[in-house]
């Protein structure tokens, strides 16, 4: 057996190479790379954890560079492709969990329905200086939600939140984090 | 000897333009509409108690009346972008509509190719290359910020930059042959950012303005080559060279199938027509149709600026 050991169905044996952006197969059975998520299981995913309805990816493809980033391209390109860069890093894949970006929820989480935690005010302060806190009101799922915030008329997403035991971690990135309050 | 002395002949007011150059610039921002209205980013600065004035030529740049943008909510949701005013023209001259393929030829750290992104809504495919790999962090930074899904990020020679990685010649139907619009907001001696940077100047001289103007020849060459009959091609720089900015255009417009074409500034923004004779040099007199940018126009940063469609 080749492959990574994450990928079940479908492979051939080929190998994910680090060094190139791979359009992701459509489905399983268009798989050949070992454990490279399918746009289907993507979609899907965003759907069960989100409530993001699928068309909201009509107009994206899906892309893997090394292992487990995905990336979402507004149009198609030749794939592989050699370049830096293709669209916006959307999820971190090939885990048990799924990681959405802070990017990717800003962007396209405005209309999430599911795993959504809005903050207080001085919460969502504390969430942007990257602060974990005690947040025990939270009764829906564990794991990565959108934390958001009310925000000039709207629920507006500020970034991905883990939530584990009573306790909600803020993942903004370092070279994100700001004190606003 | 001060090199802005130079373009005195140039100028209306030569008192003004020195006086202008020696002025700072004020903080300003670009409304980034990929994720929120500009009504909407102006009602949350106003909620912030954050001071701006809208610029009296286009509604979602705002110059900010004391701190920069970054420690505020919009800015953290990626509604604004820090970028000096006068460096959102060539965007605008450029004009892409979405769904087009567009070519930022030199675009790190990305003030102009996320612009050019918004004017596309996030659709089609731009290309955003920079030959300088440290630079192309920031680029990405930027983009992913501000929500840009439709950025392809390259890092290549624009001289001699070439389509392969994207399936030129090849009948893949993703395939990209050439670009319906291409921008080359060019590397330049950077006189303009004066107001921004005291120490622009420091090491000016002739030699480099004749190197950086090979350079620019090499890349508006490349981007009329890459770009499609019918299509459009900008130029820009923030210096007052003529060296880099007319005798560029005059050498493109020789030696490749292209011409200049009028673009009209800005309702409220004031240019200069660019230079047909400079020294000893005489050009185009079509280069007339370009735009020169000085700081005592509309207080801004130095610039120039000009729009050319490729013909067949």
């Amino acid at each position: 057996m080749s492959g990574d050991g994450s990928g079940a169905d479908g492979a051939n044996g080929e190998e994910n190479d680090g060094q190139r952006f791979d359009r992701l197969p459509e489905t399983a059975d268009e798989r050949v790379v070992a454990g490279r998520p399918t746009r289907e299981e993507v979609v899907d995913w965003w759907e069960e954890r989100y409530g993001l309805a699928p068309e909201t990816w009509d107009g994206h493809t899906f892309w893997e560079k090394g292992k487990g980033k995905i990336w979402a391209f507004a149009g198609d390109l030749v794939s592989p492709t050699p370049v830096e860069a293709v669209g916006m890093r959307v999820i971190r894949a090939r885990q048990e969990h799924w990681k959405p970006s802070t990017d990717a929820v800003q962007r396209f989480c405005e209309e999430a329905t599911k795993n959504v935690v809005v903050l207080e005010p001085a919460e969502a302060e504390r969430f942007v200086r990257g602060e974990d806190q005690e947040l025990d009101r939270w009764e829906g799922d564990w794991g990565y939600l959108v934390a958001a915030h009310e925000f000039e008329g709207r629920v507006e997403p500020i970034g991905v939140g883990l939530y584990l035991h009573g306790e909600l971690r803020s993942t903004v990135p370092k070279g994100r984090q700001e004190d606003l309050s | 000897m001060n090199p802005l002395e130079r373009y005195a002949p140039l100028v209306d007011d030569e008192e003004a333009f020195l006086a202008a150059c020696d002025r700072p610039l004020p903080s300003v921002v670009r409304v980034n509409t990929i994720k929120a209205t500009a009504e909407r980013a102006r009602s949350a600065l106003d909620a912030e108690g954050v001071g701006y004035e809208v610029t009296d030529w286009h509604p979602g740049i705002l110059k900010m009346d004391e701190r920069g943008p970054g420690t505020t909510w919009p800015y953290f949701h990626g509604w604004l972008h820090g970028q000096e005013e006068v460096s959102a023209l060539p965007a605008l001259a450029l004009d892409p509509d979405p769904g087009e393929v567009v070519w930022d030829a030199c675009a790190a750290p990305g003030s102009k190719t996320t612009q050019l992104a918004d004017l596309m809504e996030d659709t089609g495919i731009l290309v955003g290359n920079d030959n300088n790999l440290g630079r192309l962090s920031a680029l990405r930074h930027n983009a992913e910020r501000l929500g840009v899904s439709n950025l392809v990020v390259t890092n290549q020679d624009a001289r001699n930059y070439s389509l392969k990685p994207f399936g030129e010649g090849t009948d893949d139907p993703a395939a990209i042959d050439a670009f319906d619009r291409a921008l080359v907001d060019a590397p330049c001696s950077c006189e303009g950012t004066i107001r921004k940077n005291p120490d622009a100047l420091d090491r000016w001289s002739m030699d480099h303005v004749h190197s950086v103007a090979g350079i620019q020849k090499g890349i508006l060459r490349r981007a009329v080559q890459a770009t499609r009959p019918g299509g459009t091609v900008v130029y820009s720089t923030c210096t007052f060279a003529p060296e880099e900015n007319e005798a560029v255009l005059d050498h493109a417009i020789e030696e490749e199938d292209c011409e200049l074409v009028e673009w009209d500034a800005p309702e409220n923004f004031e240019t200069a027509p660019g230079v047909t004779e400079w020294e000893d040099e005489e050009y185009d007199s079509s280069i007339e149709r370009a735009h020169r940018v000085y700081p005592h126009h509309n207080d801004t940063g130095g610039f120039f600026c000009a729009k050319l469609e490729v013909t067949a």
